[in-house]
């Protein structure tokens, strides 16, 4: 079997996890506990492997043969329109597949640990590998429409895997929120389809860049921003960006892989495969910088003072996210998807450090009441100090090359006012991410009893038998098992901004590191974070990934930065990290003087008021929705359709009847005689009318 | 002329509805057996149609014809086409299914209620079949009379109410039909000196003026768009709903409210091509009207069944929509939603049926938390509605995305405002579902039991046929194809109207021809 034979079964890949979400949801209970979580793990495993396979068949090709489309069968013929199901297999898509299954492969196995003595175990297991299912599918597609179908499912899983503590009224409201946000963008995905089947007929992807060149560019602007509404949604980028902080309710693996690494890449994905679009719409490319570098910095600056770990690292993901549309708009294609794999690594790291914590300490994620962890998780600390140092572009970690190449192309390409934008949201990058990490792992312990936790001399290993206050507090399935004795702050994990400590958080739980299942992929991706850089060094033949991704985005004219260029752009933002990661060091070096005493957040006030609540956008829409948006609606409801419409209906049906009553002066009541009459006397008036009209 | 199928199929309920009205009351159990035999049968031919249907024809297939009323020149004329197949096969699939939805919830009168069931399906099937209009506006008064008594006896709280309304409203739009059918007729007598009111001779006649076609079919209109039902002629829909049994909602809403729409396509169109041309953006205006605002009253609503009731009109509104998009690959998608939506709000109405039976409810406050005592019920729910939602995968994408694309084509704003119904659309399911299912449980909810093994059988044949046709719509594309494109090749015959699919048939091929040019020569880089 040649390379090529191999690579028409692509299709297999997402077919694997596919799988065993069926057996899960069909027999998950059935299988139990440990064993549901290893079924869903092999299948990633096996899916990877098979990434793997995919990934050496294409490099047996000659760089500008490898495109491989395989349609498997027709899916939707109608009339003159017609689209297939089929795979794809392309240096993007075949990037795409190994992030998906490598690092999707790392968060089932830490979900194993993490999801453990969880009622619904096995239903966990059987979202996670549908997940899975549709994040491949989306990205082995051949066409939109078989993206779409991907797009949708994993807005599925997405609703689904927030949700999943359906008890607490926050994450039921949230995962809903989620799927009605993106469905917003659907709309724009979906004329996006419309104006194309309309103006030349076909979804393929290998047919986008031909087209591209036919249509005009007025249309090429149209389709490339209605797709950019659909990214938007999916990637969360300003205005759509409200859903991805409330996503935060879902468990914690869930934020790492959907949230963080996989899913809201898609959107950059989608992008890369209509960049034909791009590259003849120079105003969709302007806007879409725009979009991307707008959501970098204001996103930032919210995350500056988010008192709750995940909600601070949800903003950042927005802001990084805004980094990766930056890079598309400049035509940057290649660092966006560099920036999409590093940000997974780091990223990946930080939230399921963020999970190793949260799991460890009564499931409080109030960063203001932790403080000196890296006595009770030293690994977890230790792993989260490189992704910090990779996300906050200290050189050589990974994040250094992979912003520092998206700010190089826009220097290079001219847009210096995206730039810098960039290079002060670089500088916000490491005063969040530092003020995270000090508060969370270093200064004074702030919690209730950390003294007395403090003097006893820490067991490192992580193994949850021996420390009876530990055996007690698993994770935040811990709502699922006491109804009785009901905390009342136990339904909002989240801490929004602006609420006080509660020192009480950890219910007297002493922080404690994680089982070894969960380290072992911490730090798999805090390795990854270290050395991602060497994916695609600046230097000569070193940049793999780019030479690898170039056939891709064959035409793109990207701009070849100088030396001089680089050193600017690159020196610049290596400074800003420097001065960013100073400015938090002396704030927050020593931990908080009391919890309720955030030095960044008092003294900027009332700035830090404004960015703290997100610049009352989400709290805007949903006053909105909830107040003149459900009145109209109500309105409509009780007013309109009840007395207007349906009172027109009854009206008439009344005045009938007293014209008939009043015509045979017959009260017998009944009614159906009346309706009798009013049809022949209908029948006739209307065979007049059409006679003598129609003469 | 062979074994008369089409009449077979229109007989065999009727025979069993004579039969069953003939047993003594008190033989429930026979009742029950002889319906699900007679439905069974039923079903059976339908699928032996299915199986014997030619896919490529454009005309009807298994055409039966017989005089009936030769002084009127009324014929008996059935004949089956891409169109009305799968309606008559979706009938077939639902009454047996209701019937088992029924075992539980009906457990007075049987006898008298499976014998109206089943004269309710000879009713549709006819409807469905016939091509003559006479037979046609018999067989469309006589579901009212089935459909009359099975809500006025099994009914809930006011019953009476919804009956009365429901005939009499459906009954005006019949009034309309009537004198339409009688006018048309006789015009043609006029016009030829023949009597009839076979369906395919006054389709071929071009002697209509045009304000007679423009009165005539706003006379088929009335009657259609009452039964589909078009904003602002929908009310009677939700109060229907609300209070007839399961099964009753079931068939309502699977294929009663679809005869209005079919009742465009086959009658209107080939009847009154102009004035269908000249009045569509009228009803394409109604039709996204109703996907909006169907979606919105949707969302307000506190009962249930009224949510999923107010979602058919909103779903309705696309099959219009697709209807008068006056394209292929809309009525491709618009008789599609036709199969599908049965399948996706027939297993909500069920479900909602089963909640019911088990709360004595259907407001959602007083649900909450069934997640956690009904994992299978919820499970089940979860998919129907995101069926209902259109997410790809599941069959109600296959039709919105035809019929919005062919609205596209044929004029960008009604699609662009009628895409919004997509975000409504998640916005009326996913609220109720969260009141009611999610949270946690108490009351009468935490005492709930889940589905049983009938229950379940019930609900997963329909949810499984919606996504495997979801997945692979194609056998039921290519048999709807040929019947949707002789409705727009009509149009082309008969008036000035061009597709805006043609314009672009030529560009495609070259496109096509091109790209295969490019991978053959990938392919000669590879070796």
């Amino acid at each position: 079997m040649n390379a090529s034979d191999i690579l028409d079964y692509l299709g297999i890949i997402p077919l694997l996890p596919l799988a065993g979400a069926v057996i899960l949801l069909l027999a998950g209970r059935r299988i139990g506990e440990p064993r549901a979580g290893w079924l869903a793990t092999g299948m990633m495993a096996l899916a990877f492997l098979g990434s793997l396979v995919a990934l050496f068949a294409l490099l047996s090709l000659p760089a500008e043969g490898r495109l491989q489309v395989n349609q498997v069968f027709t899916w939707l013929p109608a009339g003159t329109f017609s689209v297939g199901m089929g795979t794809q297999a392309d240096p993007l898509s075949v990037t795409w597949l190994l992030l998906v299954t490598g690092v999707g492969l790392l968060i089932h196995l830490y979900s194993i640990g993490y999801m453990h003595g969880d009622p619904l175990f096995s239903r966990f297991f059987a979202y996670l590998n549908l997940f899975a299912a549709s994040m491949l599918i989306l990205v082995v597609a051949d066409n939109l429409l078989m993206t779409f179908l991907g797009w949708e499912g994993v807005g599925l899983c997405s609703y689904l895997l927030i949700s999943f503590w359906y008890r607490r009224n926050d994450a039921a409201n949230a995962g809903k929120k989620a799927f009605v946000t993106n469905r917003v963008g659907d709309v724009g995905f979906l004329l996006a389809m419309f104006l194309i089947i309309a103006t030349y007929g076909t979804l393929e992807y290998t047919a986008m860049a031909p087209a591209a060149e036919i249509i005009s560019a007025g249309t090429a602007t149209a389709i490339a921003l209605l797709l950019m509404v659909g990214a938007m949604g999916k990637s969360a980028q300003l205005p759509l960006h409200l859903w991805l902080t409330d996503a935060m309710e879902g468990p914690t693996p869930v934020s790492a892989l959907i949230h963080a690494a996989t899913m809201v890449t898609a959107g950059v994905f989608l992008m890369c495969r209509a960049y034909p679009f791009l590259e003849v719409s120079h105003d969709a490319s302007v806007v879409i910088m725009w979009i991307g570098a707008i959501t970098a910095l204001l996103a930032g600056t919210v995350a500056i003072v988010q008192p709750d770990i995940k909600r601070a690292l949800a903003y950042s993901t927005i802001s990084q996210l805004g980094y990766m549309f930056l890079a598309i708009g400049v035509g940057g294609y290649e660092a966006a998807v560099f920036m999409v794999l590093c940000h997974a690594f780091y990223k990946g790291c930080l939230f399921l450090g963020a999970g190793s914590v949260i799991h460890g300490n009564g499931d409080n994620q109030d960063m203001r009441i932790m403080g000196r962890y890296r006595k009770f998780l030293p690994v977890t600390a230790f792993a989260m100090v490189i992704a910090w140092l990779a996300i906050a572009g200290i050189p050589p970690f990974a994040g250094f090359w992979a912003k520092d190449e998206i700010l190089v192309e826009a220097y290079a390409h001219g847009d210096y006012g995206v730039w810098i934008v960039g290079t002060a949201a670089a500088l916000l990058t490491a005063v969040y991410m530092t003020r995270l990490i000090f508060l969370t792992f270093f200064g004074n312990a702030r919690f209730e009893g950390a003294d007395a936790a403090l003097a006893v001399p820490v067991v490192s290993g992580g193994s949850d038998e021996g420390d009876p206050a530990v055996a007690t507090a698993h994770g935040p399935h811990g709502s699922d098992g006491h109804d009785g004795d009901e905390d009342p702050f136990e339904d909002h994990p989240t801490v929004v901004f602006g609420e006080p400590p509660r020192p009480g958080r950890l219910h007297g739980h002493r922080p404690h590191e994680s089982p070894v299942l969960m380290l072992v992929p911490i730090v798999v991706l805090a390795g990854l974070s270290a050395v991602g850089g060497l994916l695609n060094l600046p230097f000569g033949k070193l940049d793999f990934l780019h030479q690898f991704l170039e056939p891709v985005f064959e035409g793109a004219k990207g701009v070849k930065a100088t030396t001089a260029q680089k050193l600017t752009a690159e020196g610049l933002s290596v400074l800003m990290a420097l001065i960013g990661v100073s400015i938090a060091l002396l704030v927050y070096r020593r931990g908080l003087r009391s919890p309720d005493r955030d030095p960044l957040v008092d003294r900027l006030r009332p700035v830090s008021t404004l960015t703290g609540s997100a610049y009352y956008w989400d709290a805007g829409v949903t006053r909105f929705v909830g107040g003149p948006g459900e009145r109209g609606a109500s309105w409509l409801n009780r007013v309109f359709d009840a007395r207007i419409v349906d009172g027109a209906v009854n009206g008439t049906a009344w005045l009938f009847q007293r014209a008939g009553r009043a015509a045979s002066r017959v009260q017998d009541g009944y009614v159906r005689r009346y309706a009798l009459g009013i049809l022949l006397g209908t029948v006739a008036v209307v065979c007049f009318v059409l006679l003598w009209a129609g003469r | 002329m062979g074994f008369p199928l089409l009449l077979a199929i229109i007989v065999t309920p009727l025979v069993g509805a004579v039969v069953v009205a003939l047993l003594p009351a008190a033989r429930t159990e026979v009742a029950k057996a002889l319906g699900y035999a007679f439905t069974g049968a039923t079903a059976g031919l339908c699928g032996y149609l299915l199986w014997h249907f030619q896919t490529g024809d454009r005309g009807f297939q298994f055409v039966y014809d017989q005089p009936w009323i030769p002084g009127l020149g009324v014929r008996f004329t059935l004949g089956v086409d891409g169109i009305s197949l799968f309606m008559v096969v979706v009938t077939g699939l639902l009454f047996p299914l209701g019937l088992l939805a029924s075992e539980k919830y009906i457990t007075h009168r049987v006898k008298a209620y499976v014998a109206w069931f089943l004269l309710l399906e000879t009713a549709i099937m006819g409807i469905f079949l016939t091509l003559d209009l006479i037979a046609f506006f018999v067989f469309w008064e006589l579901l009212l009379v089935p459909m009359y008594f099975l809500i006025l006896g099994w009914g809930s709280a006011r019953r009476k109410y919804a009956a009365m309304k429901f005939f009499i409203y459906t009954g005006l739009g019949s009034a309309f039909l009537l004198a339409s059918t009688l006018v048309l007729g006789f015009l043609h007598q006029a016009d030829t000196g023949v009597l009839t009111f076979d369906f395919r001779t006054l389709a071929d006649w071009n002697g209509l003026t045009g304000t007679a076609e423009v009165l005539l079919f706003v006379g088929f209109m009335a009657a259609f768009a009452i039964k589909a039902p078009l904003f602002p002629f929908h009310t009677w829909l939700p109060d229907v709903h609300t209070e007839a049994p399961t099964a009753g909602s079931v068939v309502l809403a699977g294929v009663i409210i679809k005869m209005g729409a079919y009742g465009f396509v086959r009658f209107s169109f080939e009847l009154f091509p102009q004035a269908s041309v000249d009045l569509a953006p009228i009803l394409l205006v109604l039709a996204v009207i109703g996907i909006i605002y169907g979606a919105v009253v949707a969302a307000m609503q506190t009962d249930l069944k009224r949510v999923i009731a107010y979602s058919s009109v909103a779903h309705m509104g696309f099959v219009i929509l697709g209807i008068f998009s006056l394209t292929v690959i809309g009525i491709d998608g618009a008789v599609f939603t036709m199969v599908s939506h049965p399948l996706t709000t027939g297993a909500l109405f069920l479900l909602v049926g089963m909640i019911y039976e088990r709360l004595h409810t259907r407001e959602i406050g007083e649900m909450g938390g069934m997640w956690n005592v009904a994992p299978v019920l919820t499970g089940l729910f979860i998919a129907a509605m995101f069926a209902g939602i259109g997410l790809p995968g599941f069959s109600g994408f296959v039709g919105e995305f035809l019929s919005l694309a062919g609205a596209f084509l044929y004029e960008r704003p009604f699609a662009i405002v009628a895409a919004l119904g997509v975000i409504f659309a998640a916005v009326y399911m996913l609220w109720p579902f969260k009141r009611a299912f999610a949270g946690r449980a108490s009351g009468s909810v935490a005492r709930m039991k889940d589905l049983d093994q009938r229950e379940i059988l019930v609900v997963v044949p329909l949810l499984a046929l919606s996504l495997f046709l979801g997945l692979y719509p194609k056998p039921v594309l290519d048999r709807i194809e040929p019947a949707a494109d002789r409705a727009v090749r009509n149009f082309e015959r008969k008036t000035d109207y061009r597709s805006p699919e043609e314009s672009r048939d030529r560009r495609d091929t070259e496109r096509r021809v091109e790209r295969e040019q490019r991978r053959a020569e990938a392919r000669e880089g590879e070796q």
